[in-house]
C-alpha cells in the first residue's frame, strides 16, 4: 500500500511537472513572441534596448521560424502569443480573418509617425484603412550579374538587360552551358515561380487587386517568356536539379564557381555574397520592365499582435521599440562592431524605416573597401522607395499557391501557359469567394 | 469467479489505459472531425453547418484526384518493393550465422533516422546532376534520371528513399522465417524440391501471416505518406517550386487545405474520404487473405 501511494505521488508529480512544461502553460506575466529568433546583433541589440527600457517585463523569445499552423491553432485555442513576427504579405489574410488586432490605438498612444515607414511596406500591413503590423526589415529585388562569365561570352555585363524579352532567349543560349541534357551553367535564371509578380509587373500586369486576373494575357505572356528561358537551358528537371546543387550560402556559391551568369535576386543576397566571396566580380543592377524602367518588388517581415493576446499594452510597447529609428541605429552599430571584431565589413541594415536607413548608411555603414558592398549598396538604397509590394489580400496564401502551381505545371510541361493560368484564375476565384471578396 | 473471467478482467485492466487514451485522444477527435466535415470552419470563427457540401466539393476537386492518384501510385510501388527487399534481406540475415546480431542491428539502425533528416539527406543523394545514387548508376554505364525534379521520377525516387527503413519489416520477416519448421524443408529436399520451389511452397506459406500483416500495415502507412515528401517538396518556400503536382500526396493536400487555407471542415471531409479508401482497400486485403494466408492452427 505504501508502495502504491509512493507511486501515485510520483506519477502525480510527473504529470504536474509535465503540465508546467507545456506550450500553453507559460507564466501569466510573461510577454511571449512567436516567429522571431536571436541570430545576430540586429535582434539581440534591439531586444536589449527593450529590456533596458522595460525591466519589469518578463520577455520570452520563443526562438524558431514562424509556423502558420502553430500560430492559427494557438489563436483558435484562445492561447496565442503576445506578438507574432511574420511575412508582411501574410498579415492581410490574418487581419481579414480577425487573427491579428488593429494597431491604430497602439500607434496613436505611442505617437508613432507612420510617415517614416516606406510606403510599399506600410501598404502591405494595412487592411481596410487600419494598420495591423509594423514593418521590420525590407528587401528589394535586383539583378546580380557574374562578370567573368558574361565577358567570356563576349558580352558587356553592364549592357545586360531584362527589358528586351525577345533578345533574352538568345542571351540565355549564349551564356548557358548544357551538355547532353546535363546543365553545367545556367545562363539566365528567371527565378520563377517565386518572381512571377515581378515579371508580370514588368509586362504591366498585377497579380493581386480589384482588377487583377491571373489569366490576363500579359501574365500569360510573362509565364511563357520565363518558362521558355528555362526550357531552352536544359529544361526544368535538369535546370532545377543543377540549381539545387548551388552552395548558395557558402564560399563556393554559384557566382564564385561560375555556375551561373545572371539572375534577379533579393537584395539581402548582396550581403551574403560580400561576406562569403568578397572577391567575386559581379555587377549589381536594377531589374527593369519592358520599357527599360527600373522595377523592383519589396518584401520583408512585420510585427503584429494576435487576437486574444494577454498583454496587448506590453506587446505594443515592444513592437514600437523594436521598429523605432533609434533602436535600429543602435542595432546597426552593434552589428558593425561585432563584424569588425571578426575583420569583416558591415554592409548596412535595410529596414522599412526610411529615416533609420538614412542614419544607418550615413553614420554606421562600413564596407571596409569591399567592392560588392561599395557598388551594390547604393543600388539597393536607390531602389527602396521605387518598390511595389503585393497588396494585402484575405486569400494571399491561396493566390500565391494558385499562380505558383500554375507556373510549375508549365515548367514541367503539363500545361500550356494559357491553360495553367486559366486554371489558376479559377482557383483564385474560388479562394476569394470563400474568404468573401478581395 | 472462474479462471477465464479473472483472466478477462485482468486483460481489460491492462487494456484500460489504452482504451481511455483511445476514447479521449482518437475516437473523440474522430467524431469531432466527422461533425466538422459537415461545416465550414476556419478556426477563428464558429463552425457553420453546410451539410454534405464539403464532400460534394471533394468529388470535383481536381487536386483531390491528382493527390489520390499520386498516393495510390506510390503505394502500388512502395508496398511490393518493401516486402520483396525486406524478405530478401531477412533471408540473407538468417544465413548470417554468428554475425547475425551485428547485421540485424546495422539493418535496423536506419529506421532510427528522423524523417526530416532522411528527406534532407535524400535530396542530396537523389539529385539528378550530382547525386550519389546517379553517380553509382554511372559506374555501370547508366545515366540516372532527375529523381527530385522530373515529375515522372519523383514518386519512384520517394519509393527508393522509403526503402531506407526496410529494416523494420525485415526484422519481422526474420522472426517469421525462424518459425518455419525445419522438417518441412527436409521433407521438400527429400522430394527433390529446388531452392526456388522450397521458397515458393514451404517458406512463403509458412510466413504468409507475416506477409499479410506487413502488406496491410505498409499499405495503410503508404496511403498516409506525408513527412518525407512534405519536407522535400513543400516545407520551405524555395522547395515548393520544384515538384509540380507530382509529389502532392493526399495527406499533403489535406494539410494544405487545413492549415494553408484554414478550411478545417473541408480538410475533415478529405480525412474521412481517405478513411473510406483505406477501409475499402483493407477489406479487399482481408478478403484475399482468406485464400492466401495460412496460420499454424489452420486445417486447410
Amino acid at each position: 500500500m505504501r508502495g502504491l501511494s509512493g507511486t501515485s505521488v510520483l506519477v502525480t508529480a510527473a504529470l504536474v511537472l509535465a503540465g508546467c512544461g507545456g506550450l500553453g502553460s507559460r507564466s501569466a506575466d510573461a510577454l511571449v513572441t512567436m516567429g522571431f529568433g536571436l541570430p545576430d546583433e540586429h535582434a539581440t541589440a534591439r531586444v536589449a534596448v527593450f529590456r533596458e527600457g522595460n525591466p519589469d517585463v518578463d520577455l520570452r523569445i520563443s526562438e524558431g521560424a514562424f509556423d502558420e499552423q502553430q500560430f492559427l491553432s494557438a489563436v483558435a485555442a484562445g492561447d496565442p502569443p503576445d506578438l507574432v513576427y511574420a511575412e508582411r504579405r501574410k498579415l492581410g489574410g490574418y487581419a481579414a480573418r480577425g487573427a491579428v488586432q488593429s494597431l491604430d490605438g497602439c500607434l496613436r498612444a505611442h505617437g508613432v509617425d507612420l510617415g517614416r515607414f516606406r510606403e510599399a511596406a506600410l501598404r502591405q500591413v494595412t487592411y481596410e484603412d487600419e494598420v495591423y503590423g509594423l514593418p521590420e526589415f525590407s528587401s528589394v529585388r535586383l539583378m546580380i550579374v557574374n562578370n567573368p562569365v558574361v565577358r567570356a561570352a563576349g558580352l558587356d555585363p553592364a549592357a545586360l538587360t531584362t527589358a528586351d524579352w525577345a533578345a533574352m532567349g538568345a542571351l540565355a543560349d549564349r551564356l548557358a552551358r548544357v551538355d547532353g541534357g546535363r546543365v553545367e551553367r545556367i545562363g539566365f535564371d528567371p527565378k520563377v515561380p517565386e518572381f512571377l509578380p515581378l515579371w508580370a509587373k514588368a509586362n504591366g500586369a498585377e497579380l493581386i487587386g480589384p482588377d487583377a486576373r491571373l489569366d490576363d494575357p500579359r501574365v500569360v505572356e510573362a509565364v511563357r517568356h520565363t518558362t521558355d528561358l528555362v526550357a531552352r537551358q536544359g529544361g526544368w528537371a535538369s535546370f532545377k536539379a543543377f540549381r539545387d546543387t548551388f552552395d548558395q550560402f557558402g564560399a563556393n556559391n554559384q557566382y564564385a564557381t561560375g555556375q551561373l551568369a545572371a539572375m534577379p535576386m533579393d537584395s539581402w543576397y548582396v550581403n551574403t555574397l560580400a561576406t562569403n566571396s568578397p572577391d567575386a566580380d559581379v555587377t549589381i543592377t536594377p531589374f527593369t520592365d519592358r520599357d527599360g524602367r527600373v522595377l523592383t518588388e519589396s518584401g520583408g517581415q512585420a510585427w503584429a499582435i494576435p487576437k486574444g493576446a494577454r498583454h496587448p499594452e506590453q506587446a505594443c510597447r515592444f513592437l514600437v521599440t523594436m521598429t523605432d529609428t533609434e533602436t535600429w541605429v543602435t542595432a546597426a552599430k552593434a552589428r558593425r562592431d561585432a563584424l569588425a571584431e571578426a575583420g569583416r565589413p558591415y554592409g548596412g541594415t535595410f529596414t522599412a524605416d526610411r529615416v533609420a536607413d538614412e542614419r544607418i548608411f550615413r553614420e554606421v555603414f562600413d564596407p571596409k573597401g569591399n567592392p560588392i558592398l561599395e557598388r551594390g549598396v547604393p543600388v539597393v538604397l536607390s531602389l527602396q522607395d521605387e518598390a511595389f509590394a503585393l497588396p494585402p489580400s484575405p486569400a494571399a496564401s491561396e493566390l500565391v499557391r494558385a499562380w505558383e502551381g500554375a507556373v510549375n505545371r508549365v515548367l514541367v510541361g503539363q500545361q500550356s501557359p494559357e491553360e495553367a493560368m486559366a486554371q489558376a484564375q479559377r482557383e483564385a476565384e474560388r479562394a476569394l469567394k470563400r474568404v468573401g471578396g478581395r | 469467479m472462474t479462471v477465464s473471467r479473472r483472466e478477462a478482467r485482468a486483460g481489460w485492466l491492462f487494456l484500460l489505459p489504452w482504451v481511455v487514451g483511445f476514447l479521449a485522444f482518437t475516437a473523440g477527435p474522430m467524431l469531432f472531425s466527422l461533425w466538422l466535415s459537415l461545416t465550414h470552419y476556419d478556426m477563428l470563427k464558429p463552425p457553420t453547418f453546410v451539410g454534405l457540401e464539403n464532400y460534394r466539393e471533394a468529388m470535383t476537386d481536381q487536386r483531390v484526384g491528382t493527390a489520390l492518384w499520386n498516393t495510390v501510385f506510390y503505394t502500388a510501388l512502395h508496398v511490393p518493393a518493401q516486402i520483396v527487399l525486406a524478405l530478401a534481406l531477412a533471408s540473407l540475415l538468417r544465413r548470417a550465422g554468428r554475425g547475425g546480431g551485428f547485421f540485424r542491428t546495422v539493418l535496423y539502425l536506419p529506421v532510427m533516422t528522423p524523417p526530416v533528416a532522411l528527406a534532407a539527406m535524400f535530396l542530396l543523394l537523389l539529385n539528378g546532376q550530382h547525386g550519389a545514387i546517379n553517380g553509382f548508376l554511372g559506374w555501370f554505364g547508366f545515366q540516372g534520371p532527375n529523381w527530385t525534379t522530373d515529375p515522372a521520377w519523383i514518386k519512384p525516387g520517394l519509393v527508393v528513399m522509403s526503402l531506407w527503413t526496410v529494416g523494420s519489416t525485415a526484422v519481422l520477416y526474420l522472426a517469421a522465417l525462424t518459425r518455419v519448421p525445419v522438417e518441412r524443408y527436409e521433407a521438400a529436399r527429400l522430394d527433390g524440391a529446388s531452392p526456388w520451389r522450397q521458397f515458393w511452397h514451404v517458406t512463403l506459406p509458412g510466413i504468409s501471416g507475416t506477409v499479410y500483416f506487413t502488406a496491410v500495415v505498409n499499405t495503410i502507412a503508404s496511403l498516409q505518406v506525408f513527412t518525407e515528401a512534405y519536407a522535400m517538396f513543400f516545407g520551405a518556400r524555395a522547395k515548393a517550386s520544384a515538384e509540380g503536382d507530382a509529389a502532392l500526396f493526399y495527406v499533403i493536400h489535406l494539410f494544405q487545405e487545413a492549415f494553408g487555407s484554414l478550411r478545417m471542415g473541408y480538410a475533415s471531409a478529405l480525412a474521412w474520404g481517405l478513411f473510406a479508401v483505406i477501409a475499402v482497400i483493407t477489406a479487399v486485403q482481408v478478403r484475399l487473405s482468406r485464400r492466401y494466408v495460412h496460420y499454424e492452427g489452420d486445417r486447410s
